[in-house]
């Protein structure tokens, strides 16, 4: 290709390495280097638990919640113990305790962290950067119903929204209704209903298309 | 510290309007409002001591506060009765009713 040629090209993507190299990058690295460094974990070690965070996704919750859909008695352990009931179906929701809040026909549960960023992430993956943005935490515990409507989710009048506001070592999720017309599913058909957001409380699952 | 949790769930109580320094888990915009105790989470460690590596305090007792969309923000005029579920530290909360 010959230099000198005159066609504009697009901005280059930036790379990762690009961005600013913050002082809470940099600390994170110097703790890490240190541990390291000290022998008090190895190199393996801490990409093995990277590893382990990263594999957590929000199929596991959808599991849970098929499952307590199908099974009463189920459903009742997931409202005392979301991490026990976890361990029954094989998952590992680590060891912060989860609380599950249930959707009513009359109430809606919608989950937040005003202050930070904590969700149920060894249940159900890493949280969406919106639920992390400034915008989501200071809005939906003031006007949660114009938030759910921006998501696409009109709650009739009558429905009261209750919003937890995570400030404490505990995570939530929302344990969503089953809907209507779902009668003949099997729990894995019902768990492909279950998405992530309906399980922060800005979608609720909806039936599958009729063929 | 007293033992055992003091609020139990139904109770009217007050979050203190207290602006401490340094890292406290108490939402401003809970400060000096008024709740209901929903549950007794139990005790958990203080995390205005984790902050700073007190591993050795004692722990606090932690409750579930449901407060009402209206009373936070009268100003909005929302008639909807909406609520606010927060996680807060026994001693960021004050009886708002003498027990009988």
């Amino acid at each position: 290709m010959s230099s000198g040629h005159s066609h504009p090209h697009p901005p280059k993507q930036p790379d990762i390495e690009d961005g600013p190299y913050s002082w809470h990058m940099a600390l994170t690295d110097a703790v890490a280097d240190l541990l390291l460094a000290k022998g008090v974990i190895t190199a393996d070690e801490l990409r093995r638990t990277l590893e382990t965070i990263d594999a957590a996704t929000p199929a596991q919750g959808a599991r849970l919640v098929a499952r307590a859909w199908c099974d009463p008695a189920f459903r009742a352990r997931v409202l005392e113990d979301v991490n026990a009931a976890a361990a029954e179906l094989g998952i590992d929701a680590g060891a912060i305790p989860i609380r599950a809040v249930e959707n009513r026909p009359d109430l809606h549960n919608v989950i937040v962290c005003t202050l930070c960023s904590c969700y149920p992430r060894y249940l159900l993956g890493a949280a969406p950067d919106w639920y992390k943005s400034r915008a989501y935490r200071s809005r939906v515990v003031r006007e949660p119903r114009a938030v759910l409507a921006e998501f696409g989710l009109l709650l009739p009048d009558e429905v009261r929204i209750e919003v937890h506001d995570s400030t404490a070592e505990l995570r939530y999720m929302v344990l969503p209704l089953r809907p209507a017309g779902t009668e003949g599913l099997d729990e894995e058909a019902l768990a492909a209903l279950v998405t992530r957001d309906c399980m922060i409380g800005t979608a609720v699952p909806l039936a599958p298309p009729r063929p | 510290m007293t033992a055992g949790p003091i609020f139990r769930p139904g109770q009217r109580v007050r979050v203190r309007a207290w602006h401490p320094p340094g890292h406290v888990r108490t939402p401003f915009y809970l400060r000096g409002h008024r709740g209901e105790i929903l549950q007794v989470v139990g005790p958990m460690p203080n995390p205005e001591d984790l902050a700073y590596g007190r591993t050795d305090r004692p722990p606090v007792a932690v409750y579930r506060v449901r407060f009402a969309r209206r009373e936070l923000w009268p100003e909005d005029g929302d008639p909807h009765e909406d609520t606010v579920v927060a996680d807060l530290c026994e001693h960021w909360l004050e009886p708002l009713e003498t027990r009988a």
